[in-house]
């Protein structure tokens, strides 16, 4: 029987308040194979750490447990702590009597029973531990960045700054994102275009960056250090290397009635398009649904106007397989479709707009090049009502298509939005609806108090019930004033919806693909919400922008400059060390059947014939199954699969869980 | 029928790394009530449940078990809950034919964002098991000492 030593911790009153800790290390500390048992309030902290360490080396332990918290939280701490008092540090076990005991129970002596038996299956455990050694596995020095908006473009950057190779896949025909899209930021109010296109061209020109405009990730295979991607290169049917750009043949091009995504379908491109003025690369693109040669054989207008010769109407999607050590999901978001909400008569008024088609037509190269202007008549609008939180903050699901969620961006958008229609024509009037006004944020409250007091926009608390087309055009909006408990009806000429956002469709196969966890509104998990924002619990996956959760422009930049750091630090590293908890064949045992192989996702487990000759019986070679170490990740498939019991998980063997099992059920 | 107002059930709740035990870390995070009798073992995955571990939880008198792991799809090794779940059908099958109530074992997705899910999963099990009692059938006496 093994020297175990017992720690409890008191976490505060985090676990002390529910649980008597005395009790626990008292009772814990009669167990047999218990030499040492004590309590202590932080086990974690330095005092803590070195009350094992002191421990280990005293009373010669030969196994550790400690009750606390998750050991998803710091169990790398305390293998730390062992390691560094000369004992393995797989020689440890964690029982969790935070998450899965105090704080979720109330009664002091159920918490107390149960903490108990909790110390006691992770002592039976502790008894069969191996010690393990973790082995090596070398780094490929090269990052992926899937998506290519400003999150992905400041990742890329920061990352080929540091000097390794970097690729960004982006499935659009150019990087940039919905950045592209925006006219004025807040709360400086400079031009998007003027911040973000300087870094587009850095990231064209950047010697370590290579963007796979156009793009998708098709297949993710390997682990941290040693991803395997496969990227499928859709055709664009122009030759990237040829094209100049000019733009030729989206003139020529006789199909002119295509919606415009650049402008969100508020005004037409040809058939052959370059997105907009700045695209990275600056490459047109053939709709292939939409091209007349493509479509239908005939046409082939734009290959006789193209002086480069870069029309390609054969060119055909092609697979590109790469390596890399770090992938980085920058997947963005959409604002959601508001079709379902009928009360604002979106479907029914080409005046009921969402903010980020407002955007559009702020914007100088937007479908009304800039000019505020109705959607229907082309007519300056003179009173603006804007609607907060159409699907944010919603419980329930009134509309089928709300979040519960706070999309973040929208209140400081729409004074943005409030403030420009003031400054450029001062004599409309501006109404805001909201529910609350957030403005967190390092000068946003001045901002937001900037669009009431200098710029006297009609900020109203309450929610809009209705908006009714009229006979001659103009929106009657119906409200409610919750501050003066009044009904308000509002002659509109222009309503903005401030749509909430969600992350990119295209996010959850990734997530798939990645074997990333994602919440329940399909924005990515974070390793630890607080202490590791960035990464994803999958090691060598991280996490840049909105497809972790809504934030702003400057918020972005920020955990895009964060994940390119975590990457930066990961791709330093010549090799790192594996998870030594992986499966292992006992040979003796093992009659070669392929069971296990069968199951293995990995691939990781191979067979030879094995020479067991032994002089009194003769010749005996049999077939053997063999674990792959490095390949292995340990998720023990193979050895349920086993009809011999030949394989078992280190870390995890049989035995261990037995034990736990009897422990439980004592 | 004598219902035992001191009866508190036994349960075992095996659950993964990747999602369910994120999940019940979860649940304790936003302070989700649920009974004392759930006892929680990790495993890295939902494959590594081995049906033995079942049967050897009932033999040594738990009376309910219970087995979570990722969502179908989002499994961290790929397909691990696939095979625990087609591994379960069979067993709980099994079982059955022992005559082991069916709401005595289950199998249940959980996934790391999905706190209120876990304790509700784990309130609804207690509360199953609670009803059908203590499980006699497959207790070994040889381990009541």
């Amino acid at each position: 029987m093994r020297r175990i030593g017992v720690f409890v911790c008191h976490c505060g009153t985090n676990i002390a308040g529910t649980v008597d800790v005395k009790t626990v290390a008292e009772t814990l500390g009669k167990e047999p194979a218990v030499v040492y048992a004590t309590d202590y309030p932080y086990m974690c902290s330095e005092a803590g750490q070195n009350i094992i360490k002191d421990a280990i080396k005293e009373y010669k332990l030969e196994g550790v447990v400690v009750c606390s918290c998750s050991p998803r939280m710091h169990e790398a701490t305390f293998r730390k702590a062992v390691s560094a008092a000369g004992l393995n540090p797989y020689l440890l076990e964690v029982a969790n009597i935070r998450e899965q005991c105090s704080w979720i129970h109330k009664d002091m002596e159920a918490g107390t029973a149960k903490a108990i038996v909790l110390g006691r299956a992770a002592i039976a455990k502790v008894q069969l531990n191996a010690p393990l050694i973790a082995g090596e596995s070398p780094v490929v020095k090269r990052a992926l960045v899937i998506g290519g908006g400003i999150a992905g473009i400041q990742t890329a950057l920061d990352i080929a700054d540091a000097g390794y190779p970097v690729d960004i896949v982006e499935k659009e025909p150019t990087i940039g994102g919905k950045m592209t899209q925006i006219d004025k930021t807040f709360p400086t109010l400079d031009c998007s275009s003027c911040i973000l296109t300087p870094k587009m061209v850095e990231c064209a020109q950047n010697e370590n960056i290579t963007i796979y405009s156009y793009s998708e990730v098709e297949a993710v295979t390997g682990f941290v250090g040693n991803f395997s991607v496969k990227i499928r290169r859709k055709a664009r049917f122009v030759d990237e290397n040829k094209c100049t750009g000019c733009g030729v043949c989206t003139e020529k091009c006789p199909v002119k009635n295509v919606p415009d995504e650049y402008n969100l379908g508020l005004s037409n491109r040809h058939a052959a398009y370059i997105p907009f003025a700045q695209a990275i690369p600056n490459v047109a693109v053939l709709d292939k649904n939409r091209c007349i040669k493509l479509t239908k054989g005939k046409c082939g207008l734009c290959s006789t106007v193209c002086s480069a010769g870069a029309i390609d109407y054969e060119q055909k999607e092609t697979i590109v397989e790469e390596k890399y050590g770090a992938i980085v999901a920058a997947t963005g978001y959409n604002p959601i479709k508001i079709d379902g909400y009928d009360e604002f008569a979106y479907s029914q008024s080409k005046d009921v707009v969402t903010s980020l088609e407002f955007e559009r037509i702020l914007k100088a190269d937007g479908p009304t090049d800039g000019h505020l202007q109705r959607l229907s008549d082309g007519k300056q609008p003179k009173t603006i009502v804007f609607v907060q939180c159409v699907g944010s903050r919603e419980s329930g699901s009134s509309h089928g298509c709300g979040k519960e969620y706070c999309s973040k961006i929208c209140c400081m958008y729409t004074a943005k939005h409030a403030m420009l229609c003031r400054e450029k024509y001062p004599d409309t009037d501006v109404y805001v609806f909201y529910i609350d006004v957030r403005t967190p944020g390092k000068n946003y409250d001045e901002f937001y108090r900037r669009a009431v007091e200098q710029y006297g926009v009609h900020y109203i608390k309450g929610m809009v019930g209705k908006v009714a087309p009229q006979a001659d055009g103009s929106l009657m909006v119906q409200a409610s004033d919750l501050i003066s408990n009044e009904q308000l009806h509002v002659k509109a000429d222009m309503v903005v919806l401030a749509a909430a956002i969600e992350p990119d469709k295209s996010a959850r196969p990734l997530a798939t693909m990645l074997t990333a966890s994602m919440d329940t509104n399909d924005f990515f998990t974070e390793a630890h919400a607080k202490l590791r924002p960035v990464e994803s619990p999958t090691a060598g996956v991280f996490l840049s922008g909105v497809c972790q959760g809504p934030k702003d422009i400057p918020e972005t930049v920020a955990q895009a400059g964060a994940a390119a750091s975590k990457v930066i630090g990961l791709l330093a590293k010549d090799k790192l060390s594996c998870n030594p908890c992986v499966a292992h064949s006992n040979e003796m045992m093992c009659n070669g059947c392929s069971s296990c192989a069968n199951v293995c996702p990995y691939g990781a487990i191979t067979y030879a014939d094995k020479d067991f000759s032994r002089r009194q019986d003769g010749s005996m070679i049999r077939r053997v199954a063999s674990v792959n170490e490095a390949v292995c990740q340990g998720c023990g498939a193979c050895t349920v699969a086993c009809p011999s019991g030949a394989m078992d998980l280190k870390g995890f063997s049989t035995s261990q869980i037995m034990a736990e099992v009897d422990a439980i059920c004592k | 029928m004598q219902v035992n107002n001191e009866f508190r059930p036994k349960i075992v709740a095996f659950c993964c790394n990747w999602c369910s035990y994120a999940g019940a870390d979860l649940a304790g995070t936003n302070r989700a009530n649920y009974p004392a009798d759930v006892k929680i073992i990790r495993v890295p995955c939902s494959c590594r449940v081995n049906p033995m571990f079942i049967l050897r939880a009932f033999q040594r008198g738990a009376d309910g078990v219970i087995l979570c792991g990722c969502h179908p799809g989002d499994c961290h090794y790929t397909t691990g809950n696939y095979y625990a779940r087609r591994r379960m059908t069979m067993l709980f099958s099994m079982l059955s034919y022992l005559g082991i109530e069916k709401g005595r074992t289950r199998v249940e997705w959980v996934s790391a964002a999905e706190g209120a899910k876990f304790a509700a999963t784990m309130n609804e099990f207690v509360e199953t098991i609670t009803a059908l009692g203590e499980n006699k059938r497959l207790e070994d006496l040889r381990c009541k000492k």
